[in-house]
């Protein structure tokens, strides 16, 4: 492989990564909070896509308005999902709200193939960011430097978030311990439904740059880069920001980097997804970056 | 100040809590005593909204004067902002965040800035070695320190009711000494102080009234002092 080749894998797996790691952040923060996997989430990006879509589409607004939009949207549909699916459910064994957040899966992406039809279709793609720069054989879009820079930026408004403000303290504080958190005057179920509008916004965002990495919309866009993401969190350690961040781009590097050196194997790509979470489980079950967690009582 | 009447608590078929009464007044140190299991936590954690099987009646009056308001349903969240604040069986500090974040949680109620940097100061005056820590993350805190941090937590919602829960639990004599001796000082800033005890001899010491209570119920009474003479109470409690 020529090093050109090689640099514009890495472009490529950076790519990916970045978005994993968007999506991947929802599921490490509402778990670190809550102790549940939100199967939803990766319908979320789904949602945030069909936004984006019809804002441009069907009201002809410019794409960045639009974007801004959907995320919001989006944001909004996590506190919403949160507050009729899993609030009523807080009290209860922690399987209940697994098994909810299953059927809001299903109901969302069935909800979709109702409203938008299955048929996958086509997602506008502004010219500033489907040009490229050409450098020698290496052909990098901006694409490719768009969605790990938005990526960077949101993370950072996201850490700023978790680490520098009042809610953020909240957060972090009924990840370990959340009737004392509750005593001290923090109403738990506001700071909840923050992280799921932060998570699901993300996830929004994710789901828009992967509608321009793969132009095109339909319901169950969601359901791969969501089980993905939720593996990369697991590999990052679940509960923590950093490590879905880092467990996102490991994976996007681990699915471009075996499909590059080894295309015979292109067929099994998804595979190694999968194969990668059973060799976490099996050797590091706290991932890269997670603590060790003592389950609650 | 805090007046309980009748209360009953039930954890599952069993009654923790049977048939209490008492009453706090404005600025006192109120002190409940017993063994393990007497009821006195579940007396302090339905105060602070945690129990949600009660029944009975818990009045509350912040200033002396005003007209009593019912605690009875309110959740935990609620009673900070009424002026009610507890520090918890255990500490319960938050290991992962420093002892200026744990500080800055007991005062999420809040809103006045200047507020809460003047009593963070008075809580650092309080406590020196939480100033001295006050960048160390709240796991590595010696038990004497993070106990010292729970309460200041407490007091950092500005509360005018302070509950205790167990603070000389697992502590040398010497720091429980040191931990009552805060104690007093946080009252003479005109705190009222209720003060769960399995330490007998200390609570009674500092307590303007003491209840001692055994297996859900209330079996003597009387001004901390006096208990501290009364011949029962001194073979029961405080080792004859």
């Amino acid at each position: 492989m020529s090093f050109e080749m090689f640099l514009q894998h890495c472009f490529n797996a950076l790519t990916l990564g970045s978005l994993y790691a968007l999506i991947a952040i929802g599921y490490t923060m509402v778990y670190g909070i809550l102790r549940l996997i939100n199967f939803a989430h990766g319908d979320i990006l789904m949602v945030g896509a069909y936004f984006i879509f019809f804002g441009t589409f069907a009201f002809g607004w410019p794409w960045a308005v639009a974007a801004v939009i959907s995320v919001l949207a989006a944001g909004l549909l996590g506190v919403i999902i949160d507050r009729v699916a899993y609030k009523p459910l807080r009290d209860a064994p922690r399987i209940s709200a697994l098994i909810s957040a299953i059927a809001v899966s299903f109901l969302i992406e069935s909800l979709a193939v109702v409203i938008f039809t299955g048929q996958p279709r086509p997602v506008l793609q502004p010219e500033w960011l489907t040009n490229a720069w050409q450098i020698g054989n290496l052909r990098i879009t901006h694409l490719a430097a768009f969605v790990p820079g938005m990526t960077i930026i949101l993370v950072c408004i996201l850490l700023y978030i978790v680490y520098r403000t009042k809610p953020g303290l909240a957060m972090r504080a009924i990840s370990k311990d959340i009737e004392t958190t509750r005593l001290l005057g923090v109403k738990v179920d506001n700071v909840i439904a923050l992280t799921f509008g932060l998570g699901s916004a993300l996830a929004a965002a994710a789901g828009i740059m992967w509608a321009l990495r793969y132009p095109q919309v339909h319901p169950y866009m969601g359901v791969m880069p969501g089980l993905k993401a939720f593996i990369a969190a697991v590999f990052g350690g679940i509960g923590s920001i950093e490590g879905a961040v880092l467990g996102g781009v490991a994976l996007g590097f681990v699915e471009i980097m075996t499909v590059a050196f080894m295309p015979e194997l292109s067929g099994y790509r998804d595979a190694f997804a999968f194969i990668l979470l059973v060799l976490v489980l099996l050797v590091k079950p706290t991932g890269l970056l997670g603590e060790r967690m003592e389950e609650k009582i | 100040m805090l007046e309980i009447k009748d209360l009953h608590v039930r954890y599952g078929g069993i009654q923790a809590v049977q048939g209490v009464s008492l009453s706090i007044p404005h600025g006192a140190i109120v002190t409940l005593i017993g063994a393990n299991g007497a009821g006195k936590s579940s007396i302090i954690r339905s105060v602070a909204g945690l129990n949600k099987t009660i029944s009975g009646e818990i009045l509350f009056r912040r200033h002396a004067g005003e007209e009593a308001v019912s605690l009875m349903g309110l959740r935990p969240e609620e009673m900070v902002r009424r002026g009610i604040a507890l520090s918890p069986e255990g500490r319960r500090i938050l290991p992962h965040l420093t002892v200026e974040e744990n500080l800055h949680l007991g005062a999420y109620s809040r809103d006045d800035k200047d507020g809460i940097a003047e009593d963070m100061e008075w809580v650092y005056t309080l406590f020196p070695r939480l100033r001295e820590r006050s960048w160390q993350k709240g796991g590595t805190l010696s038990g004497g320190e993070q106990q010292m941090l729970a309460v200041g937590r407490a007091l950092m919602s500005r509360p005018d009711l302070l509950m205790l829960d167990e603070p000389s639990l697992g502590l040398a004599p010497l720091l429980v000494r040191e931990i009552f001796g805060i104690i007093r000082k946080i009252n003479e800033d005109g705190k009222t102080v209720l003060l769960v005890e399995q330490n007998a001899y200390a609570a009674l010491s500092v307590a303007n009234y003491a209840y001692i209570l055994e297996v859900g119920r209330v079996v003597l009474e009387g001004p901390g002092r006096e208990l501290l003479e009364d011949p029962k109470v001194k073979e029961a409690y405080l080792g004859g």
